[in-house]
């Protein structure tokens, strides 16, 4: 329809609906405005239209009412301006939105959630983002002689940017020669590759171990790390599994200290990201404290239910409002 | 989050910010505009203030990180004081404490 047949129409109806007060003219209002909004027709062209047509059929309009039809004018026109702003903007939201739900199925495609399966460990893992894309990271090894790698890792910030060196994080530790898979020459590899490669105010905080069967050994090391627990059947205690070493990213000479446990049955290792012992309360952090009561909770249960049981616990108690990306280990030996 | 840069003097080469609220993902960038560009002429000494600081996250690490790395390349000094607890294990576990001592001692040498 085009701009004159449009203005016939709309003076025939509105002439009517003055004279008669048609139902019907008000059903061919509304038939007529779904097809302006098809043709892209805006809000103020329409209350110009109305203005034009108002002066045709009462060519002596009061001056005050005049008055009032151009002040309208003028609301729509900056109406129509901030409305189509506003569509834009969705529109643009819409397709980043895709965009990130594109990159959320990439990333997960690439984080090996398996948890293999091990015959001296029961081993247990969950990984959960707080937003579409995660920061945190885990990955299971397996070495020469049957040794079982594990890294935990937790880039800074969240969301796309973390996502994207969680991926760097992933390559480099791929790319590592098997030979060389003891942890402090792991961390100390990956942290020349993020320091070298990312902006100045990222980091990653890294733990990686590696349990020697045949030795019942686990030694490790942690790049600023939230520490681990160490669960100790004999004494049925937890204790944290302490270590020092800097945050990858942070100094280009770091250097990393291995540190070994000897591993007896019942024995258990919990490892985990800050978004476990950080989650949030109405009184405030929970803390680590919180964790080992739930983790002694649900020992008794295999790993994986283990896991879930506390990550379930957790959430309950933040209402289930993820703060942070959240990454829980248990291995029971 | 509210940032504030004190200057004793005009001429003077020592610059104090301090930080009201949280640092968190959303605030951060804008405390790190601020902070880095003071850590880049030589010879400043430019102390964090975070006694009035409610809360930080991993990503104020980074903002503060960047800034030790800006004062080192650039020979300026770059310290933090009135941490909480939780700040301090923050900084312990991550390394960052040691960074920073080590910064002071580097400073004491040239001194």
């Amino acid at each position: 329809m085009d701009d004159d047949k449009r203005l016939k129409a709309y003076k025939i109806m509105l002439a009517h609906y003055m004279t008669q007060k048609e139902e019907r003219a008000l059903y061919n209002g509304k038939q007529i405005s779904k097809k302006m909004i098809e043709q892209n027709i805006s809000p103020e062209e329409v209350v110009g239209m109305h203005i034009d047509v108002l002066n045709r059929l009462v060519p002596n309009l009061d001056e005050p009412v005049q008055a009032s039809l151009q002040f309208l004018m003028d609301v729509m026109v900056g109406y129509g301006v901030a409305y189509r702003e506003h569509q834009i903007l969705r529109d643009r939201q819409k397709q980043l939105d895709s965009e990130i739900e594109i990159a959320a199925d990439v990333q997960q495609s690439l984080l090996e959630g398996t948890v293999p399966d091990y015959p001296f460990a029961d081993v247990g893992a969950i990984s959960e983002p707080a937003k579409k894309m995660t920061g945190d990271y885990f990955q299971f090894v397996r070495g020469h002689n049957d040794l079982l790698g594990v890294a935990v890792a937790d880039i800074v910030g969240k969301g796309i940017p973390a996502a994207m060196s969680m991926s760097m994080i992933k390559y480099a530790m791929d790319s590592l020669p098997e030979s060389s898979q003891t942890p402090p020459v792991v961390l100390s590899s990956l942290n020349r590759v993020v320091h070298r490669n990312v902006d100045p105010s990222m980091f990653v905080t890294m733990f990686y171990g590696v349990y020697d069967p045949g030795k019942e050994i686990f030694s490790f090391a942690s790049a600023g790390h939230e520490p681990g627990f160490y669960y100790m059947a004999e004494t049925d205690r937890f204790e944290d599994l302490e270590t020092r070493g800097f945050a990858l990213g942070f100094s280009p000479k770091a250097k990393y200290k291995e540190y070994k446990r000897k591993v007896a049955p019942g024995d258990m290792i919990i490892l985990l990201t800050d978004g476990v012992t950080e989650v949030r309360t109405n009184k405030g952090f929970a803390g680590r404290k919180l964790t080992v009561n739930l983790i002694r909770k649900y020992m008794l249960l295999p790993a994986q239910k283990l896991v879930e049981n506390v990550f379930y616990d957790l959430q309950r108690i933040q209402n289930f409002e993820m703060h942070d990306d959240f990454t829980f280990i248990a291995m029971k030996f | 989050m509210k940032v504030m840069i004190e200057q004793r003097r005009s001429a003077d080469q020592s610059f104090r910010v301090s930080v009201e609220g949280e640092i968190d993902i959303y605030t951060a960038p804008s405390l790190k505009e601020k902070l880095i560009p003071l850590t880049e002429r030589s010879g400043r000494m430019v102390t964090l203030d975070l006694s009035r600081t409610a809360y930080i996250d991993s990503t104020a690490l980074g903002v503060i990180i960047a800034a030790l790395k800006s004062a080192e390349k650039n020979h300026c000094s770059f310290s933090v004081e009135g941490m909480t607890a939780h700040v301090k294990r923050l900084f312990q576990i991550t390394g960052l404490m040691e960074l920073l001592h080590r910064q002071k001692m580097t400073e004491g040498d040239h001194k």
